[in-house]
């Protein structure tokens, strides 16, 4: 397949960013339609995840966050994030990315402070997820656009089924 | 002689969303593909439940005398299958990385095409025809002209 300079990318997407706001006009809806994008994205981008990087099946939601932070960040944005902030249970966890590509030139206006430039990501991995099963939770606590340190994503597993066809009659 | 008969895609509903023949071969009447792909998804959904470890992928190969079904479930539900002559290598391998790669880029990332919804690509189908096509040639089997 051919690549693109990731620098197009970056703009591209920043471009998309802008048309969104000036269509909607209100940074919430804003943010819902780049999660709604995103997960459009992210059910389609499974599969070329699961073809090119030969996964198998996940024997639990840690090695999920585990491979979408260092296999999945890396085939499509070429960075990595880092896993922590795990609760006891093992369904909730924290991706840190240190660096984003999609905000490389980016700096956010004051009237938008509550935009969340890069929304889509959150929604890509929601979307990925259901497509294997998994109903997650995903959305930035920290964003350096913001004046964090870090971009922190937090994912949460709200229910996860290996069920498939054929359905069992008592559901 | 070995050969690659034809490649199937089934939706994750079980219904047929692409077939496509790389050989002259009878034809099958399009009502009885559907019957035929969708009687197939359910018996890998029965299949895996015989499996005394759980999460079976379901059938991988089916053999018979007269060709070999090797047959691919994705994590996401969509399974491809591919009809070749008995004992033809490398089939399952190709259908894993190559096959599946193809349909990752060629039909889920035009942008539309619908999901679940039957594989329309003129791309897709040129790639598939052209590497099933070389494959063919190689064992000295020729290309059915679309």
């Amino acid at each position: 397949m051919e690549m693109i300079n990731a620098e197009i990318f970056t703009l591209t997407y920043g471009s998309m960013v802008r048309q969104l706001v000036a269509d909607y006009e209100d940074v919430e809806e804003v943010n819902k339609q780049l999660d709604k994008m995103g997960f459009n994205i992210g059910q389609r981008l499974i599969d070329e995840y699961l073809a090119k990087s030969k996964t198998q099946r996940c024997s639990d939601f840690r090695e999920t966050a585990e491979k979408i932070a260092k296999v999945g960040f890396k085939m499509f944005l070429n960075t990595t994030a880092s896993v922590t902030n795990w609760n006891a249970d093992g369904t909730e966890c924290s991706l840190i990315l240190e660096d984003n590509p999609l905000t490389d030139f980016v700096e956010l206006p004051e009237q938008l402070s509550a935009l969340k430039y890069s929304n889509l990501l959150c929604g890509v991995i929601r979307g990925a997820l259901e497509m294997v099963n998994m109903d997650v939770e995903c959305s930035f606590v920290k964003d350096m656009l913001r004046g964090d340190d870090v971009y922190e994503m937090r994912l949460k597993l709200l229910s996860s089924s290996t069920e498939s066809y054929p359905f069992k009659d008592d559901d | 002689m070995p050969a690659m008969y034809s490649l199937w895609i089934v939706g994750r509903n079980g219904g047929l969303l692409y077939s496509r023949d790389f050989l002259p071969l009878p034809p099958i009447e399009f009502n009885d593909k559907l019957r035929l792909a969708s009687s197939w998804f359910g018996m890998c959904g029965i299949a895996a439940q015989l499996s005394p470890v759980p999460d079976s992928s379901g059938i991988q190969l089916m053999q018979a005398d007269t060709f070999d079904l090797h047959s691919f479930h994705t994590l996401t539900g969509t399974t491809f299958m591919l009809l070749t002559e008995p004992h033809t290598p490398d089939a399952t391998e190709l259908l894993r990385t190559t096959v599946y790669e193809l349909y990752c880029d060629y039909v889920l990332k035009n942008p539309f095409h619908e999901m679940d919804q039957v594989v329309k690509s003129e791309l897709f189908d040129h790639n598939l025809l052209a590497l099933i096509g070389a494959i063919n040639r190689r064992w000295g089997v020729g290309l059915v002209q679309q």
